[in-house]
């Protein structure tokens, strides 16, 4: 079921993380590897433990055991975490200062600002209050943020989330378009078809566990039930087959 | 750090609405408090001395006024605390007990007494005052001034009537008791018309002109006399006071109210800022990617600390100077009022991370700041001497944990060029300071 080629190491790995809130498993020992300049998208219902599995990677949480391994990891989270009364280029700016004081990048903040805003689209917008730009392009910012270290693996948690197609359409040109510079990509949504459309591979969580591993091809055979159009209504009732 | 604040101060500039709510809004509290609140609307407690032998009457000129009249008099607006002695009356003042006191001298009877004489020696009553408390010292020197204006006017009417009662009998005759003997007066009306019934039967010549000169005599003498009457009633002065202060030297009411003032719009300016911009770090998501490998938990603390360090301190500053201008304050004691609102400040500013981080929304933070600040901040106000002595410990207690009383204290005894004590209130609000925080850290933690 592993996707992963032989011989190549992962850019991100983790092995066996297990995590709990009060005594609640939010993770129950989870492997997940993002090979370099890999695509993998990460599905499953509300409260599967998507985001908690994602800010365990990008270190930004401990797991209470297992291990993580991996260097150059940005995280980008769910909501875009950016000061709305702020413009782009003040939100741009302070990310860049603070990342360059915290020796993440050596790059100047305003040639970094330069180069987000180019690489954003949103040169002539700079200006604008981030409260004012439409969801898909504060997605962008916050995005573009992430960027900013030049990660070798980007962790987006829900990224298209509350987007209209043609603003999720316009986010994902922008993320593929980092993807082909060589950035490996991990991220979470509910959306199946997304997921089938940008990842080359699936991981499939559920409760705390990851119940499939695989292409989108191997995830449609294994949730086969006749209605082979469907993938969604496949993959629900997948999931109560396997007890979720 | 600095790019942290540098955002905090972008973000207020961006929100002029909230940014005047938040200045002028505590400004207009604050002026409220300091300026309108007189510290406790119960009487003013007075200890009296009476040193005039007991019930010994102040008689003169058929009327009296005796001791307890006055005394009467004296406590109808205020409460009086009968004391022993001077010393006594003294003490009372000295250890809060009383805000006042009153001695009416031995010799007071005598005087009232001679006030009716050719030789009148006006009583003198001793007044001590505590100079100690500072708006309730401006309330009894009030009340006091009115209690003498109105012992005065009752000497002085019975003066002037009693008074008269000699004039009456002068001008229209009667008898008097005289060391025990009815004695008989003529009267100058009726000496006129005796005189001028018995003119006519005078002979002509030297006599005659002579009871002419004592008939023109007693007419004008009625005439005249019975003006001094009303010109009497304007002794209005009989008794003088001598006003003597004891006790510590304390905050003048204007440097109390500036103090006050100043406090409340630097607490609640502070706290309000502080406590929204370190919940805003939530609401904004932000605070995730900020501790996500950018900067540390205490360095954003440290942000919001300074943030409301800086602007507290400066609106502070301009209120300060702006009322200075209206009621003069010691600008040579600069250093130490600057040090009171750079100490005070910062203790607010701790306390409102606390808070912001404690309720990690905007509107819960906002309004825990305004449910805590105000009841926290009048408490420290209530004087030790107006509640039992529960209320009284829980006051003290709240007093030393908030910052608000040490950042007054500190303020007035900045103002002040007696001020006394402004170390260890700046001691004070730095331990604050370092507690607040390291309840904030502790609150970041499950941020
Ligand atoms: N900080 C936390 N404190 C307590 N419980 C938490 C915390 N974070 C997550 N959980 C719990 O852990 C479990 C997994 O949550 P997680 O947010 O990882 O799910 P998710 O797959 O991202 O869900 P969603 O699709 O709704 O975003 C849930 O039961 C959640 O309630
Ligand atoms: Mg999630």
């Amino acid at each position: 079921m592993d996707a992963q080629l032989p011989g190549k190491s992962p850019a991100l790995a983790a092995r066996g993380v297990s995590k709990s809130f009060d005594g609640r498993q939010a993770l129950g020992g989870v492997d997940f590897e993002v090979g370099p300049g890999e695509v993998v998208a990460l599905i499953g219902p509300n409260g599967a433990g998507k985001t908690t599995l994602l800010s365990i990677l990008a270190g930004i949480s401990e797991p209470d055991s297992g291990e993580v391994e991996g260097e150059g990891v940005a995280w980008v989270p769910q909501q875009a975490a950016l000061y709305r009364r702020l413009s782009v280029r003040e939100n741009l700016i302070l990310f860049a200062r603070l990342q360059h004081d915290a020796g993440q990048t050596s790059e100047k903040p305003e040639a970094m600002v330069a180069r987000m805003l180019e690489l954003t689209g949103l040169g002539d917008r700079a200006d604008d209050r981030v409260g004012t730009l439409s969801g898909g392009n504060q997605q962008r910012v916050n995005i573009a943020i992430g960027l900013m270290a030049g990660p070798s693996v980007l962790l987006l948690d829900e990224p298209s989330v509350g987007l209209d197609p043609a603003q999720r359409e316009r986010l994902w040109t922008f993320i593929l378009g980092l993807v082909a510079a060589g950035t490996a990509l991990a991220f979470s949504t509910h959306d199946i078809q997304e997921a089938e459309r940008y990842a080359e591979r699936i991981v499939v969580v559920a409760e705390g566990e990851r119940i499939f591993n695989g292409t989108a091809d191997e995830l449609r055979r294994a949730v086969e039930s006749g209605r082979p159009d469907d993938l969604e209504s496949s993959f629900l009732s997948y999931l109560r087959s396997r007890g979720h | 750090m600095r790019w942290l604040l540098l955002k905090d101060l972008q973000i207020l500039r961006r929100s002029p609405l909230q940014l005047a709510l938040l200045v002028i809004y505590p400004i207009v509290i604050a002026l409220l408090v300091g300026f309108a609140m007189t510290r406790d609307s119960e009487q003013t407690k007075v200890a009296l001395y009476n040193a005039m032998p007991a019930s010994e009457p102040l008689g003169f000129g058929g009327e009296e006024v005796d001791g307890n009249e006055i005394r009467d008099q004296l406590c109808e607006r205020v409460e009086c605390l009968e004391a022993d002695s001077t010393g006594q009356a003294r003490n009372m003042v000295e250890s809060g007990e009383a805000t006042a006191a009153v001695i009416l001298p031995e010799d007071t009877g005598d005087r009232i007494r001679s006030l009716a004489s050719l030789n009148p020696d006006p009583p003198v009553i001793q007044i001590i005052v505590n100079g100690s408390d500072t708006v309730e010292n401006q309330v009894t020197d009030d009340q006091i001034e009115a209690m003498l204006g109105e012992a005065n006017l009752l000497l002085a009417k019975r003066l002037s009537e009693g008074a008269k009662e000699y004039l009456d009998l002068i001008l229209q005759g009667g008898s008097f008791e005289f060391f025990g003997q009815e004695i008989e007066v003529l009267g100058l009306q009726k000496s006129e018309q005796i005189l001028k019934k018995i003119e006519p039967k005078v002979p002509a010549g030297t006599d005659r002109q002579e009871l002419e000169r004592a008939i023109r005599f007693a007419g004008l003498a009625t005439d005249n006399l019975d003006l001094a009457g009303p010109l009497l009633t304007a002794i209005s002065e009989p008794i003088r006071a001598d006003k003597v202060e004891v006790g510590d030297e304390a905050p003048s009411l204007d440097t109390f109210a500036i103090g006050v003032t100043v406090a409340f719009a630097l607490m609640f300016m502070t706290v309000l800022l502080v406590a929204g911009s370190m919940a805003l770090e939530r609401e904004e998501n932000a605070f995730t990617r900020l501790t996500a490998g950018l900067v540390s938990r205490l360095q954003i603390l440290m942000a919001k600390v300074g943030l409301g360090t800086v602007v507290g301190f400066c609106i502070s500053l301009i209120l300060l100077v702006g009322l200075g201008l209206f009621v003069g304050i010691e600008w040579g004691r600069a250093p130490y009022w600057l040090l009171a609102l750079v100490f005070g400040a910062a203790a607010f500013a701790a306390a409102g991370s606390a808070l912001g981080a404690a309720a990690r929304e905007i509107r819960a933070a906002t309004l825990a700041a305004v449910m805590i600040c105000l009841p926290v901040a009048l408490l420290s106000l209530i004087p030790d001497d107006a509640v039992g002595p529960a209320i009284e410990t829980a006051i003290n207690l709240g007093s030393a944990i908030f910052p608000f009383r040490p950042t007054l204290d500190a303020i007035t005894g900045g103002l002040e060029v007696s001020g006394s004590g402004i170390w260890l209130s700046l001691l004070h609000l730095t331990l604050l300071t370092g507690a607040y925080g390291a309840l904030a850290r502790l609150a970041l933690r499950r941020f």
